[in-house]
Order: C-alpha cells, then sequence, then structure tokens
C-alpha cells in the first residue's frame, strides 16, 4: 500500500488548477502566458497519470470536510470516474499549450479573468468525474456551467456573443433542473444524496424509467442531443477557440459520464427500451448533425455540428450497450460500451486537434467564413499537415482513431445475434445503415473543411497574407495529433485499458477476446468473423504512398511545370471560380431538402449589381422552441400586470398576504 | 394593586388604539408627527408601568430608550424633515376617511378574533392587550396604504414599529434587550436613510407624492 493514492493526486491536481486561476487575477500577463498555463497543463499531465493508474487500481473513497454542515462532499474514484479523467487529463495538455501561444495578443484584464475561468472550468469538470454525492455533483456541474459560460462571453461585448452565451445558459439550467429531479427520484425519499445510498434504493420499474428519461434529458441538454442541441452551433463558434475545443472535447463528454453513470451504476438494472430510445434519439442526432454539417459555411459553426454528429455516435453505443445488457447479452454490452468509450476519447482529441486548427486558421487570417478561406496549405503548411491528421481521423479513415471506434460500435451492430424482440431485430439493421450514411457523410464534411480551408487558391486576398503557427502552438497542436495516431495504431492497448470500465458497468470485458491474437491484430468476438490490424494496414498504407511518390518521380523526370491549366475556353481563372463551400454542400443540400429550412434570395438576371444570400435554419428552432419562447412572453406578461409601479398596490399585496397567513394559521 | 396596574395598562393600550385611530383619519403631516411622538409617550409609560406591576428591571430601559427614540430624536427629526422640505401643511388622502375607518374597525375586530386564542395561553399580566397591539400594527399598516405622499409612509412604518414593540411587551414582557436596541438602531438608522431619499425623490420629481413614481415600471 503505497502512501500516496490517485486521489491524492487527482486532488492536488484539482487544487492546483483552482489556486492558478486565482493566481492568474494577480499575475501580470507575461506571467499568465509563461507560468500559469504551461502549469495548468503540467496538472492537467498529472491528472491523466493519476487517471491511469486509477484504471488499473481498486476504487478510492474520501469524504472531504467541506460543503454545508451535516453535509460533506464525498469523493469517489472509481474506474469509469478514472477513464474520463484521463480523457480530461489528457486532452487538455494539448489545449493548454496551446493557448500559451493562442493567447498571446490579448489584453491582461481579459487575459486575467479568461485564466480564471479556464482553471475553474478544468477543475469543476474533474471535479464533476470524481463526485460521489448529488450535492457535490450539482455543486461541480453548476460550476462547470457557470465558468463555461464566461468562457463563452470571452468577447461579450459583441451582441451576437452574448446571444449565444444566454441560450447556453438556459438550455444548460433547463438540463441541471432535469438532472436535479433525476437524483431527486433516485435517492428514493431516503433524504440521503449521496450515490451509494442511491445504488441500494430499489425503485420500481416505472421510477427507474423515469430517472433515466429525466437523466437522458439532463445531460443530453448539455451533450446536444437533439432536439436540445440548438446551443451548440451557437455557443461553439462564439467561444474563444481553445475553449470550444474544451468545450467539445471535454465538456460534452461530462454528459456522456453523467449518463452512463446513472445508468449503469446508480440504477441496478435496465430495460430494454431505454436502449432503443436511447439508439433513436442517437442516430437522428447523427444523422443531424452531419447533415447540418455538410452546408455550414462557417467552419466553426461546421465543427459544432460535427461534434453534434458525435455526440449521436456515442449515444447510439450507450443505447446499444444498454439493451444489450438488459437481455443479459454482456459480452456485446462490452464490445458496444468500449466502443462507446473508445468513440468519446478519439472524439475529445480529434475535435480538440480541429478546433485548435480553425483557431490558428482564424488567428492568422481574421476569417471564420469558408466562403473567404483558402489555400491555406501554401501559408500554413504545419498547420495543415496536422488539421490533416485530424480530418481524417474525424472522417473515419483508417489507420487512424476515428476508424477504430467506429469499426467497433459497426462489430456491435452486426455481431448482435437474435434478440427476444422482433421489433429490435428489424431496427437493428436500420441503424446499422444509418450509422453507416452518418460516418460516410462526415467523410464528406470533412472533405469540405480541409478542402475549402487548405486546398485551392485563397478567396480573398488577406488570406494571402497569413502566417504559420507558432511553436506553443505546434507542441498542443502535435500533442493531440499523435493521440489520434497513438490512439488508431495501437488499439489493443487502448481497450485493454478500457476494460476495468466496461467490468465496473456491465460485468464482461473485451479484452481477453480482443487480444487473443496478439496485441498486433484487434479481434472483438472471433478472429473468423472479424479483425483488424492498423498497424499492418498503416505498412501498407505507407509503402503504397512511398512507391507511388517514387513512381510519381522517377515517370515523371523529376520536373515540375508551372502551365496555363485547363486553358480551353477559360482565359482567365480566378480564385473565385474555385467550388465554394456552399457549392460543396449543395448535392446535400438538394437531397435532404425537406429538413433544412433554406432562406434564399437569388438575384434577378438584370440586376446590376448582384447579391447572393444563402441560409440554412434549423427547423426545429420555428418548430420547437419559438412556440416555447411565445409562451413564455406570453404568462411573462400575465406576471406582468402585478407591477402597476405604485407603492401603495405593493404594499396591498403585502397586507392582503399578511392577513391571509394570519387567518390560515388561527 | 395588581388589580389597578392591569387596569392602567389597559388605559393606556386603549389610548394607543385611540391614537392609532387618530393618525389613520388625520390629514395633516404635522399634526400626524405630534400623535406618532405621543404615541411614543402612551407606549413609553405603558411600558414603564409593565415593568413596576411584574418587576420586569429591563424594561425600565426599554421604556427610557423608547422615550428618547420615538418621543424625542425621531419627531424631532421629522419636524426637521418637514420643515426643511417644506411640507409642513400638505394635505393629502387617498380615499375618504369614514371609509378609512370602517376598515380600519374591521381590522381591529379580525386582530382581537386572531389574538383571543394566543391571550389565554399567555400568562402575563397584560394578556389583554394582545389584541389592541396587533390591532395597531395592522392599522398603522393601513396607513401606509392610504397615504400617497412619502412622509405620511414613513410616520406609518415607525407607528407599525411601536405596535410590535407594545405586543412584544404584552405577550412575553419585552424582547430580550440585545433584541430591543438593535430594532431601536434599525428603526433610528433607517429613518436616516429614508430621510435621504426623501430628498432624492423630490429632487428627481419635484414632489414627494408617490404617484410619479408610478412611471419607473417597465411599459
Amino acid at each position: 500500500m503505497s502512501a500516496v493514492t490517485p486521489l491524492d493526486l487527482l486532488g492536488a491536481s484539482i487544487l492546483g488548477w483552482m489556486a492558478l486561476g486565482l493566481g492568474g487575477l494577480f499575475a501580470p500577463r507575461r506571467a499568465i502566458l509563461a507560468l500559469i498555463f504551461p502549469a495548468g497543463a503540467a496538472a492537467a499531465l498529472l491528472v491523466a497519470g493519476a487517471a491511469l493508474w486509477a484504471l488499473g487500481a481498486p476504487a478510492e473513497t474520501a469524504v472531504l470536510p467541506l460543503g454545508l454542515p451535516d453535509l460533506p462532499f464525498h469523493l469517489h474514484l472509481d474506474t469509469l470516474s478514472a477513464f474520463f479523467l484521463l480523457l480530461l487529463g489528457a486532452t487538455t495538455v494539448g489545449i493548454s499549450v496551446f493557448s500559451i501561444g493562442y493567447f498571446r495578443d490579448m489584453d491582461r484584464a481579459t487575459l486575467s479573468l479568461l485564466c480564471l475561468e479556464y482553471h475553474f472550468f478544468l477543475a469543476a469538470m474533474a471535479l464533476v468525474f470524481l463526485a460521489d454525492d448529488a450535492y457535490l455533483f450539482m455543486v461541480a456541474w453548476e460550476t462547470m456551467a457557470l465558468s463555461s459560460y464566461f468562457l463563452v462571453t470571452t468577447d461579450h461585448h459583441v451582441p451576437e456573443i452574448r446571444r449565444a452565451g444566454f441560450l447556453y445558459l438556459l438550455v444548460a439550467h433547463v438540463g441541471a433542473i432535469a438532472i436535479l429531479m433525476c437524483f431527486g427520484v433516485m435517492q428514493g425519499g431516503h433524504g440521503d444524496y449521496t450515490f451509494a445510498t442511491m445504488r441500494d434504493a430499489h425503485l420500481t420499474s416505472f421510477w427507474a424509467s423515469v430517472t433515466f428519461l429525466l437523466a437522458l434529458f439532463g445531460f443530453g441538454a448539455k451533450a446536444g442531443i437533439l432536439p436540445l442541441h440548438i446551443w451548440l452551433p451557437e455557443a461553439h463558434p462564439a467561444a474563444p477557440s481553445p475553449v470550444s475545443a474544451m468545450m467539445s472535447g471535454i465538456m460534452l463528454k461530462t454528459a456522456v459520464y453523467g449518463i452512463l453513470r446513472v445508468t449503469f451504476d446508480l440504477l441496478g438494472s435496465q430495460q430494454w427500451w431505454w436502449g432503443t430510445v436511447a439508439l433513436t434519439l442517437g442516430l437522428l442526432t447523427a444523422l443531424f448533425g452531419v447533415m447540418f454539417a455538410a452546408v455550414q459555411t462557417d467552419m466553426k459553426r461546421l465543427l459544432a455540428y460535427s461534434s453534434i454528429e458525435n455526440i449521436g455516435i456515442i449515444l447510439v453505443g450507450i443505447g446499444l450497450a444498454v439493451t444489450f445488457h438488459a437481455f443479459h447479452k454482456d459480452a456485446l454490452a462490452a464490445l458496444a460500451l468500449t466502443a462507446t468509450l473508445y468513440h468519446a476519447l478519439n472524439h475529445a482529441f480529434m475535435k480538440g486537434l480541429l478546433f485548435l486548427g480553425t483557431g490558428s486558421v482564424l488567428h492568422a487570417t481574421g476569417e471564420r467564413n469558408l466562403a473567404k478561406l483558402g489555400g491555406l496549405i501554401h501559408r500554413m503548411p504545419k498547420l495543415a499537415l496536422l488539421v490533416l491528421v485530424g480530418s481524417l481521423a474525424i472522417a473515419g479513415l483508417p489507420p487512424l482513431n476515428g476508424f477504430v471506434s467506429e469499426w467497433l460500435l459497426l462489430q456491435a451492430f452486426l455481431l448482435s445475434p437474435g434478440l427476444p424482440q422482433s421489433y429490435l431485430n428489424m431496427l437493428i439493421p436500420v441503424a446499422a445503415a444509418a450509422l453507416v450514411l452518418a460516418a460516410a457523410l462526415a467523410g464528406y464534411v470533412m472533405v469540405k473543411f480541409y478542402g475549402i480551408i487548405f486546398l485551392g487558391q485563397p478567396r480573398d486576398e488577406k488570406i494571402a497574407a497569413a502566417h504559420d503557427i507558432g511553436v506553443w502552438e505546434r507542441i498542443g497542436l502535435t500533442w493531440l495529433a499523435l493521440g489520434c495516431i497513438l490512439l488508431g495504431l495501437f488499439p489493443v492497448f487502448v481497450i485493454l485499458h478500457i476494460d476495468p470500465v466496461a467490468q465496473l458497468l456491465v460485468g464482461h470485458t473485451l479484452g481477453s477476446s480482443a487480444a487473443q491474437t496478439g496485441w498486433l491484430m484487434l479481434t472483438p468476438i472471433l478472429p473468423e468473423r472479424a479483425s483488424y490490424s492498423p498497424l499492418v494496414l498503416f505498412l501498407i498504407i505507407a509503402v503504397g504512398i512511398f512507391f507511388t511518390l517514387f513512381a510519381v518521380k522517377k515517370f515523371y523526370h523529376g520536373r515540375l511545370r508551372r502551365g496555363p491549366a485547363w486553358d480551353c475556353g477559360f482565359p482567365e481563372q480566378t480564385a473565385r471560380m474555385q467550388d465554394s463551400a456552399e457549392g460543396f454542400g449543395q448535392p446535400i443540400r438538394q437531397i435532404f431538402e425537406l429538413f433544412f429550412g433554406i432562406v434564399r434570395e437569388v438575384p434577378s438576371p438584370f440586376d446590376k449589381k448582384p447579391h447572393y444570400h444563402g441560409e440554412t435554419r434549423d427547423r426545429l428552432w420555428d418548430l420547437v422552441y419559438l412556440p416555447i419562447a411565445r409562451l413564455t412572453e406570453t404568462l411573462s406578461a400575465l406576471v406582468g400586470r402585478l407591477q402597476h409601479g405604485r407603492i401603495h398596490i405593493y404594499l396591498l399585496y403585502s397586507f392582503v398576504t399578511l392577513l391571509a397567513l394570519l387567518a390560515f394559521i388561527r | 394593586m395588581t388589580n389597578l396596574f392591569g387596569q392602567l395598562i389597559n388605559l393606556f393600550a386603549a389610548l394607543l388604539l385611540l391614537i392609532a385611530f387618530a393618525m389613520l383619519s388625520q390629514r395633516r403631516v404635522l399634526s400626524l408627527i405630534n400623535l406618532f411622538a405621543f404615541q411614543g409617550l402612551v407606549l413609553s409609560v405603558s411600558t414603564a408601568i409593565v415593568a413596576w406591576s411584574s418587576s420586569q428591571h429591563h424594561l425600565y430601559y426599554s421604556a427610557a430608550l423608547t422615550l428618547l427614540l420615538k418621543v424625542l430624536v425621531l419627531p424631532w427629526i421629522l419636524h426637521r424633515l418637514i420643515r426643511r422640505l417644506n411640507v409642513k401643511w400638505d394635505v393629502e388622502t387617498m380615499f375618504n376617511i369614514p371609509t378609512t375607518m370602517l376598515v380600519g374597525i374591521a381590522l381591529v375586530v379580525f386582530a382581537f378574533n386572531l389574538a383571543a386564542p394566543i391571550s389565554q395561553m399567555a400568562g402575563t399580566i397584560t394578556k389583554g392587550t394582545l389584541g389592541i397591539a396587533m390591532a395597531s400594527v395592522l392599522l398603522s399598516f393601513l396607513m401606509m396604504i392610504t397615504r400617497s405622499k412619502a412622509v405620511p409612509q414613513v410616520i406609518g412604518f415607525l407607528a407599525m414599529e411601536n405596535g410590535l414593540f407594545f405586543a412584544a411587551t404584552s405577550a412575553t414582557y419585552g424582547m430580550p434587550m440585545v433584541v430591543e436596541l438593535g430594532i431601536a438602531l434599525d428603526v433610528l438608522v433607517g429613518m436616516f436613510i429614508l430621510g435621504i431619499f426623501f430628498f432624492q425623490i423630490r429632487e428627481t420629481f419635484d414632489s414627494l407624492d408617490l404617484k410619479h413614481m408610478e412611471k419607473l415600471k417597465e411599459e
């Protein structure tokens, strides 16, 4: 028994983050950049290390002498917490290092506030993963929501950003209420809000279902599950890029953690239809996200919609795991769960990398609009390479990490034998097909994302002046890109580390079968069915590329000619003739026109100064949110009638209340 | 002897209620302040009698404090205030006096009805007066509602505090000394703050009539 436990290290890191955040209020600008952010990254590395250690260590609990009298904070570190802390720590290292370079031009007042919020955000997320009672959980959850709200509204003098922040805060609070109610149902009338009590409370199937649906709603609001996704495409572009990276990469995963914690750990048993609900919602979310991503013209909005898609995929995995577990097919449940967790980890790295990449583009060009960007591969070659890794990974191409998790999830679909529900048996192949559609469209989206930004010619003059990224940005991005590559190349090791989590949640692991043909080959269930060796594939791809390059060089005589291309009929060709972001998304918009609310103003042919304007609206906004907003306004107007502005009327209100209470108590 | 004290206390309680009605019907600010001072005096004397009859010595301090604060200091401040604000001869009411009086009578009946069960449980010599104390609280509140100018409203507020003080004395021989000192200080500070508000209100609206504040509401 060692004197220091992982929980000690984690506690020290969390305290360290808080201290760093407070220190940022007093430190000069240079010190924030040169000391506090690097120290924050070091603490993140410590978190990742401790979490990795905790994955193999027995669960730990601690009671903190903090909180209200008679209501202390409980901490609990088990493998599920450890896995998500690993995700948090490992991703944060890259993002914090990147931030050193990214925020270098910020003025001191903004920077010190940002530093405070940033580190409290990290500490709050870590506490969410560690909390072992509803009280600490909600405190940490709200701290997380508030600190991220202030991070989103860093540029609060822009009205759109304030609006985005408000929307985010609103949805976050609606979700938090649902989570609170979920805990309230789960404690089962004991009045004791520790998770240990909730595990022991035996709920009837009705109340268990209520709990699950509340958790799905509450955590879904944070994750961006349809139809609660509305804040994501607003808040992510509004926030500074490292913050978007953290929110999309890590914060969305706190919601995944919450759903897993409630469904598998706190609720003792599951019902199969919960899985179906999650599966359906997840598929809708994934398809919706990827379709909207395909028609976006703002690069950060595009990534935000892509996050919605990935959350959908993760939810699909959760749904499968719940269904399998409810039918006691634990090996399959373990497969689905492993794929889910793997994808969550992958998404943190990929989306972190991509958001940081867009941050660098934004920093260098001041432009977020895809219609203006282009040709950056010549101006920012280092960035282009690193973003390429992220784009390929998120498009789900082997041998990178996105492929592994999506492939595992598809295996879980394909290997599912006859479940004792005929409807489910019909649904699951359809769902698998829909998932593949989403994955393929994700590839399309990434071609658009990368192609429009980095390839071709600049669509605007000022892009030509773009400078490549600095050394800190490069280190941060390289860390995340390496993560994407290593997670893709060595899946068996990753799965062996996810195993303790699967063991905890569904009582079965994947490791024994995954590693049965050695660490080189990944075999989900049986070698006859399917297996995958990323390293071998990687070697084949590398050799293939090498020979192609060699052959091109060899037979191309090594000469580089620059001449007029496609000159037949096009005497001049400008950057404006390239395929634009909107043009690239056109086929998708045509095919799925039904789902988009498209507003277009096409100029008449005789217009001297033609102006084209196209906008893709979210129909759910009009169908769901506007009626709610109108209802709220009507109700507030009714309440507003109480306000007369006459002090006598107000006094009369208190007088009548007093009389009523006096009459009531006697 | 006890009987005599009981009668005396009842007498003063009746006076208190009478003054409360007088304040409700008084239109002039200057007379209102004098009535308020008089009510303070009655309160002080009745507290002293309770102290004498029940040998609760701390009530003497209460009585002295009441005398100092509510008979001397606060009326003096209010007099200064209306002189400075030049509202000495202001005349106003929102409703006509007879209606207000009728509502006041209904309130007194309600208060007595309410106090009856509590009075039976109290073991103090003053138990019969709880209803009167509550009635004077409610009447003062009613006065706040029916006045449209700022100064009478504040007097109503102060008179309400008188009623509360009397209720405390009659039900439990007064509150602990610390609490009483705290309340006394609160009233004094509140008076100062409200005095400042008067000047601010007048500066903003050129009048102390609160109907001007109606435009502050959202529309």
